[in-house]
């Protein structure tokens, strides 16, 4: 018996590829999955971009022709107008695209695919094969959703969490199969990541190095544990859910359809459903998706700070215990979603109870990181730039949070822009901005060259102002009651005499200097990769963990078939008595007095 | 940097170089799967309470034929639920022979199940059940009905299909009786959902 245990613990050491077909495209290294996520990510957060600077064109002028619109899309904006229906159908794509491609994939299909394993000093992930199947499954997903946009009927417009009875009857819509599709790429999408989540966290488990116990593992690395396990817990229920709106709108049954629906004076000819039950199994997965989106972002901005700061983590176990506790409560609180859906006062009052404990953790992460830059020693790089922004973003964001878990508060906030700009701050910006930080962080490991400082900094200024430009005002927005996912409003008088107008038109400005300036970021990656300095030693940062050790970029095994053994924690920066200002995680025991931190 | 490679142990350790709970990486896989899959499961399940709650529910059941029916197939489900232990017991042990015909059971207990559950589906659909029509009352009856006890066949059907895979690589030696076992943590998980689904659909919806 055991030996057999220890054949399976083995790691399943596979020959390096040879061909190009192996070796880019259908490969099992953990490295180049990693990746092909962060280039998906890249093309889907480019598409998701566009979609919304039409969503925001839509809102300033809704009524001028743009001519090249109507050549490209003579349905949704005949004559280079676009119609509501076609507003509703962007603004539907633009949120899919983004928290599904973007924001699901890119942290931890990308990210942590390519340094987790590397990081607990694993020559590869549990389950090699398994790992390229998650992101071809993802990959199907993606393809299947664009391909909303070209079947009859376009495009789906029943928003990202796709509410029946407007997602479920073809009635209330244009028609077509846009919907269907919708459905079938979140269903492989749910796939996917299930698949993902499940190696992510017996990897985790199973393979860290010898000495690397779960206390000396690097936030990094336990924030994709946690957002692996929110993930399995999470996305089947999504599946359930999908797959039962999908049965509504093909199979004739009426799980979310309600008895006596009236739609355009038709009677829809179904009994018994119930919309609400589709908001409960959609937000019991929605609202653990939050964190799976913010949480990898986190652990980026806690490994970087104290890096950059050169200073260990401030209070590590208090941060550990703070992703869990976030990953935990992030299960009871769905109903925060659903406030003005109906619902019982006590039951509100429990959901609203049980959101604010989230501020809890949520504050002492925030201490924690405000303590690692205390009195550090802090150099100010690119990534340790786009870290700070996260912080900044994190508080913005989360303070309006708590604003929104109160019901009587969000009963007025809750369908109008106060929403939009809460949410994009911390879910959507804050989380692309860990991925900035992850980027410019890890590139020299990724493709053995520096990233040009001089255009990730002017990157980084442009970008984090003109995020505050673009969802700043949008609070103002929601507090003089505009609703959000109108597609007209400039002709509303009590919007119009509190300046909404005005307010649109800067937003709209401001969203496309800011989306240009993204083009800034893709010529930094594209120049690096060709012109970047080269980087002179394996590691640039004089980081402590195992990633840093490994060759540049690393071979296909990782460690070359030598497997180091973990002594440190993983962030003993300035340690008194040490002869670097860091110890690397694999140093001999010696090279640092003992210290309790990180341990 | 040492050189030694991460010795793998069987011992249990959370120390690295090890297996926290001293199982292969496929046997945590399988458990991890089966949480997720329990919470597919019991977003089918929730969705089929809240609207049985929700609606005015029929109870059209006759004691004979489906809720007998239905007790028959529960029998053999669980039955196979045994064959299987016996299978791992024998793998465990190194028996290949005996492994092998003990997952064979557990194969004809499985297709017995499919066999009699499509028959008790060709019956219902006769009397006029589909998923968007139910002569007994709500269409919602016919809805939940099919896609809960389809959802648990096709988890069925792919469990006799993987059983059979491991069934011959384990007589031929590819597979070893941890992977027996791991299979066996399937088919029992499948027959755990089973009884959910036997009370939740079938005893409380008897004609009384």
């Amino acid at each position: 018996m055991a030996t057999e245990v220890a054949e399976h613990l083995e790691v399943h050491r596979h020959p390096e590829p040879t061909n190009f077909w192996t070796k880019y495209i259908f490969s099992i290294d953990h490295k180049v999955i990693g990746i092909q996520y962060i280039i998906l990510a890249i093309v889907a957060v480019f598409v998701g971009m566009a979609l919304s600077l039409l969503v925001r064109l839509r809102l300033v002028w809704p009524d001028k022709p743009i001519e090249i619109l109507g050549t490209l899309f003579p349905v949704g904006a005949p004559e280079g107008v676009m119609t509501p229906e076609f507003y509703l159908a962007m603004l539907t794509m633009h949120g899919t695209m983004m928290v599904f491609m973007v924001l699901t994939t890119a942290p931890q299909g990308g990210f942590g695919n390519y340094i987790l394993p590397i990081q607990i000093g694993a020559a590869d992930m549990a389950f090699p094969t398994l790992n390229m199947l998650s992101f071809w499954t993802t990959f199907v997903s993606f393809v299947t959703l664009c391909a909303a946009f070209f079947v009859q009927g376009g495009a789906p417009i029943a928003g990202w969490t796709a509410y029946p009875p407007l997602s479920a009857l073809d009635e209330a819509t244009i028609g077509g199969y846009g919907q269907d599709l919708w459905l079938l790429s979140i269903a492989f999408f749910c796939i996917g990541s299930l698949l993902g989540a499940l190696n992510f966290i017996v990897t985790t488990l199973q393979l860290r190095a010898k000495g690397l116990t779960m206390m000396r593992l690097p936030l990094t690395v336990w924030t994709w544990f946690v957002t692996a396990i929110l993930g399995l817990l999470a996305f089947g229920v999504l599946l359930s859910a999908g797959v039962l709106l999908l049965m509504d709108r093909l199979g004739g049954t009426s799980f979310f359809i309600p008895g006596g629906l009236l739609v355009n004076d038709i009677p829809i000819d179904h009994t018994g459903g119930s919309p609400i039950l589709w908001q409960h199994l959609f937000w019991f997965f929605g609202h653990p998706e939050v964190y799976i989106a913010i949480l990898p972002g986190m652990g980026v901005t806690s490994h970087i700070l104290a890096t950059f700061a050169r200073k260990p983590v401030f209070g590590y176990k208090a941060m550990v215990y703070a992703v869990v506790a976030i990953g935990a409560l992030g299960f009871v609180v769905w109903g925060h979603h659903m406030f003005v859906s109906g619902m019982s006062p006590y039951s509100g009052f429990v959901f609203s109870v049980l959101t604010m404990c989230i501020g809890v953790p949520s504050a002492i992460k925030t201490f924690n990181w405000i303590g690692t830059l205390w009195g550090g020693k802090i150099r100010f790089t690119t990534p340790m730039l786009y870290s700070i922004g996260f912080v900044s973003l994190f508080v913005t964001g989360g303070i309006s949070g708590i604003f929104l878990g109160q019901p009587s508060v969000d009963l007025f906030f809750h369908d109008t822009y106060f929403v939009v700009a809460h949410f994009h701050l911390i879910m959507g910006v804050a989380a692309i901005f860990g991925m900035f930080a992850g980027v410019a962080f890890w590139f020299p490991k990724f493709f053995g060259r520096m990233m040009s400082e001089g255009m990730g900094k002017v990157h980084f200024w442009l970008t984090f102002l003109g995020v505050y430009a673009i969802f700043g005002p949008m609070h103002y927005l929601g507090v003089i009651a505009h609703p959000r996912r109108y597609a007209e409003t400039t002709s509303v008088d009590y919007l119009g005499a509190a300046g909404a107008n005005e307010i649109h038109y800067f937003v709209t400005m401001a969203a496309m200097i800011t989306v240009t300036v993204q083009c800034l970021f893709l010529i930094n990656v594209v120049w690096s990769l060709f012109k970047g300095k080269r980087v002179t030693s394996d590691n640039p940062w004089e980081a402590t963990t195992l990633e840093w050790v490994t060759a540049t970029p690393p071979a296909h095994d990782n460690f070359e078939g030598r497997i180091p053994t973990v002594n440190h924690g993983p962030y003993e920066f300035s340690v008194p008595g040490a002869p670097r200002d860091y110890v690397m995680q694999c140093n001999a025991p010696d090279a640092a007095p003992a210290r309790k931190s990180g341990e | 940097m040492s050189d030694a490679h991460a010795e793998p142990t069987a011992e249990a350790t959370w120390q690295g170089g090890g297996s926290p709970f001293a199982v292969g990486h496929k046997k945590l896989g399988m458990w991890l799967f089966i949480v997720s899959d329990a919470l597919t499961f019991g977003a089918l399940l929730m969705a089929y309470s809240y609207l049985r709650v929700a609606n005015d529910w029929p109870t059209p059941f006759d004691f004979y034929p489906a809720i007998i029916f239905s007790s028959v197939m529960t029998l053999v489900l669980l039955s196979s639920s045994l064959t299987m232990v016996f299978g791992v017991s024998c793998a465990s042990k190194g028996d290949r022979a005996g492994t092998k015909k003990w997952i064979w059971a557990t194969i004809l207990g499985g297709l017995l199940f499919v066999v009699l559950h499509s028959y008790e589906w060709n019956h219902l659909i006769h009397e006029g059940l589909t998923p968007f029509s139910s002569p007994y009352g709500t269409p919602l009856f016919g809805a939940t009905f099919f896609t809960l006890t389809g959802l648990h066949m096709t988890h069925v059907a792919i469990g006799v299909v993987y059983l059979a895979v491991i069934a011959n690589g384990f007589g031929r030696g590819k597979y070893d009786a941890e992977d027996v076992e791991v299979v066996g943590l399937y088919w029992h998980f499948v027959d755990l959902v089973w009884m959910f689904i036997f009370p939740m659909v079938y005893l409380l919806s008897t004609k009384v």
